[in-house]
């Protein structure tokens, strides 16, 4: 399949996250599957798919929905994720899963996950503890020991036994797809204008939706035929997005951000899935390796806190490693982790000289042009200063 | 409203005993005696930085000072140009303008921290904020990780305990290091065993609010008592305290008065105070005759009424233990409802306040859903009302009068009917 076949199958997939279309077709291939929520950030779909569940990645309601009865729930100052979250269960969309997974990613997060027991007691909900404590080889030991408690969850909950031979398997197939999301991503920096980042995002995206396997599928022939495109280089300002990890922007918003004269070379979108920057090891114990690969495998972001290094310096070798020009911050609105990186990564750009643009959005933006127009002015500043 | 003789008595001592602890920091911080172990409220371990004579310093406390003074405004705005939002929690952007300003304020100076030692106890956002402050002032930083409440049963778990003792005994070494001694055990235990007996104290402080009248507001004046629990928890003045404040409520208890002259409705709150208008917060429920006999607030640090407390006999283990488990920020939202629950029915309550707070959405995200459960599950009448603990530009004076006056004047109404119908 060509490229652009491949781009169209992916972005019906995505286009609505409030349709889990993509699930009620796994469902119907595998009879008596169950299909488990993973809200973001870091959540391990590896455990879940090696119960032989379908892990889906869920991402709020975007802004095809619209929020009647989770506002009363969530105050106007909580940001939208989590509203929309809730909406797709309070308004039985989300009927098709049968359990949800969250991660201590921020206070509301962790509030949400209650709210969800009360709720939805049907539905299996897990909340894991990452630990915050990474400097001490006893955070990956609890790790490990955490993981271990989650596996044994899902154990008590299906009845079957999840073996070390299977959570192997399903490192393999998340190393494999993740491998092909960072061909893919280097593709990006190394010829942006073959693959839109708003391709490679609906490329990416697809993978939450149906699958490691059905998503490798899809990335190799991605993979296989952008070098065939014929698109010749504009002359674009190459930055480095940070901030959007957890709730993401809608396609739109990442289409106009790239019109308005930029080529995104990196960002952090839909980090959680892949969130490790090398393979996951697949020999020796599998859920110590999973948790190795958390403390030190895993990208940086505003809700893993590693004392080992400043966050900061982590952005600054990403845009010195790309040869970006610039940074921009694209953060939820109310999303207390990625507003309070903001300060330290200011403070670290302005000392290196590099120039930043700040931006808010909200998954349920249904206009661009204030974010377009800034961008554009932003970039104009830069290329003809 | 008036000031009884005893709430002066208790106010007026915890006065001294705060402006000594503040003094400390101030000696401290011109360079004399002590060293700073900068800590989080929720859950704190006091006892082994004690132990250490190490000095605690709670930026929480700082930010709280500077908002009921008044003062915090000034500092928020100085952080957020500086890029920090204003979604941003507003302790944390008081803090950081104050480090920013030289740690200067008018009830003391704030030692830079000999270590910083970030105890996560619930809230996320003591991670970002001790990062910030890890970078800005160069100290080493520990975080001491404490696993959520997250067991289906609510149980505390043997590994997450075994986890926390082992970061403990890192701590322990870290303190060792900066102090040049070894910890000296016998102190430690006799620290544990002070604060056992202040938490006993405590406990029996905050029984008092089921006798009606309850003898003081505890929210409010609970508040009060709030700052020596922390800050020198652990201390035989700490204790002395407790002891005369437990003596001058009982003797309330005995002659029938409480902090109004008639106690007409009993409120159970949850959620932080605003601080900046704490005395008008308070007199909007003051003017209905509505007495707050319990409170979540005051559990931030550890819930002591249940049962539990510091023993000698298991230091480590029982640190670990009111880390984990013994404080609300620690547990999960639904143990919360719990909580609220059992003080709703055991401290007879009327209602139920929620004071929901932007700064702070480890207590105030998805509040919605507590209020749903209450007035819908269990037929408490609930009032959920917004503003902020630390920012003045959240606080709508004229709105939150409307909203109190709006569901006492209801309540008021149910009662009556309630007593016509001989209910
Ligand atoms: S967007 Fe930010 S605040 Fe919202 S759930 Fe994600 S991490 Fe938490
Ligand atoms: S969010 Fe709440 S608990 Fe956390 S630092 Fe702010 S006020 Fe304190």
């Amino acid at each position: 399949m060509a490229i652009e076949a491949i781009l169209e199958q992916c972005r019906a997939l995505v286009e609505d996250p409030s349709s889990f279309e993509a699930v009620d077709r796994w469902k119907a291939a595998h009879p008596g599957g169950r299909a488990v929520g993973c809200f973001p950030v870091y959540s391990p779909a590896e455990l879940v798919h090696a119960a032989g569940m379908l892990p889906v990645g869920v991402f709020g309601g975007g802004n095809e929905i619209e929020i009647a009865h989770a506002d009363s729930r969530f105050q106007s100052f909580i940001c939208s994720i989590i509203k929309s979250t809730l909406e797709l269960g309070l308004t039985g969309r989300m009927k098709i899963l049968d359990g949800m997974l969250f991660q201590n990613i921020c206070d509301p997060a962790r509030n949400l996950a209650s709210i969800f027991k009360r709720n939805f007691p049907d539905m299996f909900i897990e909340y894991l503890h990452l630990p915050q404590n990474l400097g001490s080889p006893r955070g990956i030991e609890y790790l490990a020991a955490e993981y271990r408690r989650v596996l044994r969850a899902l154990e008590g909950w299906t009845g079957q036994p999840i073996t070390d031979a299977a959570l192997r398997a399903s490192i393999g197939w998340y190393n494999r797809t993740r491998a092909l999301v960072r061909a893919l991503y280097q593709v990006r920096a190394e010829a942006p204008q073959l693959l839109s980042t708003v391709e490679l995002y609906t490329l990416s995206r697809a993978g939450v939706l149906v699958g490691p396997e059905a998503h490798a599928q899809l990335l190799e022939g991605a993979l296989a035929t952008v070098w065939d495109r014929v698109v010749k280089p504009k002359d674009r300002l190459r930055v480095v997005l940070e901030g959007s990890f957890c709730e993401q922007p809608p396609l739109g918003l990442i289409e106009g951000i790239e019109e308005a004269g930029c080529y995104i070379l990196d960002d952090d979108f839909l980090l959680g899935w892949r969130w490790f920057s090398q393979d996951v090891e697949v020999d020796g114990d599998p859920v110590a390796a999973l948790a190795r690969g958390y403390a030190d495998r895993s990208v940086y972001s505003a809700v893993k806190h590693d004392l080992r290094e400043p966050k900061a310096k982590h952005l600054l070798d990403k845009v010195r490693t790309l040869k970006a020009d610039a940074v921009i911050i694209l953060a939820p609105k109310f999303c207390e982790p990625a507003l309070f990186d903001y300060p330290l990564y200011r403070k670290a750009l302005e000392e290196a000289g590099i120039l930043h643009l700040f931006l808010e959005f909200e998954e349920k933006m249904w206009i661009f042009d204030r974010a377009r127009t800034e961008v554009e002015t932003f970039v104009e500043s830069m290329l003809f200063d | 409203m008036e000031k009884t003789a005893y709430q002066e008595r208790i106010h007026l001592q915890q006065k001294a005993l705060m402006g000594r602890y503040y003094d400390e920091l101030t000696a401290a911080a011109k360079g004399g005696e002590g060293k700073a172990v900068y800590m989080l409220i929720s859950g704190n371990p006091i006892e082994l930085v004690r132990a250490f004579d190490l000095l605690p310093v709670y930026p929480e406390v700082n930010a709280l000072q500077l908002a009921a003074k008044k003062q915090s405004l000034p500092l928020i705005q100085r952080a957020e140009e500086v890029g920090y939002s204003v979604d941003n929690c507003g302790y944390v952007k008081a803090d950081v303008g104050l480090y920013f300003s030289g740690g200067v304020t008018s009830f003391g100076t704030i030692p830079p921290p000999a270590l910083i030692l970030c105890n996560y106890v619930g809230c996320n956002v003591y991670l970002q904020w001790f990062e910030h402050l890890a970078e800005y002032t160069g100290a080493e930083t520990y975080n001491l990780d404490i696993p959520f409440v997250r067991d289906p049963e609510w149980r505390i778990l043997p590994k997450d305990v075994e986890y926390v003792v082992r970061q403990l005994e890192e701590v322990i070494e870290i303190c060792e290091r900066i102090t040049g001694r070894p910890l000296d055990w016998k102190k430690l235990r006799q620290i544990l065993a002070r604060s056992a007996e202040t938490e006993e104290l405590w406990s029996a402080i905050k029984d008092l609010t089921r006798n009606v009248p309850s003898p003081f507001d505890a929210y409010f004046d609970a508040a009060t008592m709030m700052g020596p629990l922390y800050c020198l928890r652990g201390s035989q003045e700490c204790v002395e305290f407790f002891r005369m404040a437990h003596a001058e409520l009982e003797a309330k208890v005995r002659e029938g008065t409480g902090p109004l002259p008639k106690e007409r409705f009993r409120t159970v709150i949850e959620g932080p105070p605003p601080w900046p208008y704490f005395r008008s917060f308070r007199d909007l429920f003051s003017r209905w005759g509505a007495v707050c006999v319990a409170s979540t607030y005051s559990t931030v640090g550890g819930v002591w009424e249940f049962g539990f407390r510091h023993d000698p006999q298991r230091p480590l283990e029982s640190i670990a233990e009111h880390m984990l488990f013994w404080n609300v920020t620690n547990r999960n939202f639904l143990q919360r409802y719990d909580q609220l629950r059992q003080y709703v029915e055991g401290w007879q309550a009327d209602a139920l306040v929620i004071h929901s707070i932007k700064s702070c959405r480890l207590f105030s995200a998805g509040q919605g859903d507590m209020r749903e459960y209450f007035s819908k599950e269990l037929g408490v009448p609930t009032l959920l009302v917004e503003s902020d603990l630390e920012d003045p530009r959240y606080y709508s004076e004229a709105q939150m009068r409307n909203r109190v006056d709006a569901f006492f004047e209801s309540l008021e109404h149910r009662k009556l009917t309630a007593v016509r119908q001989g209910g």
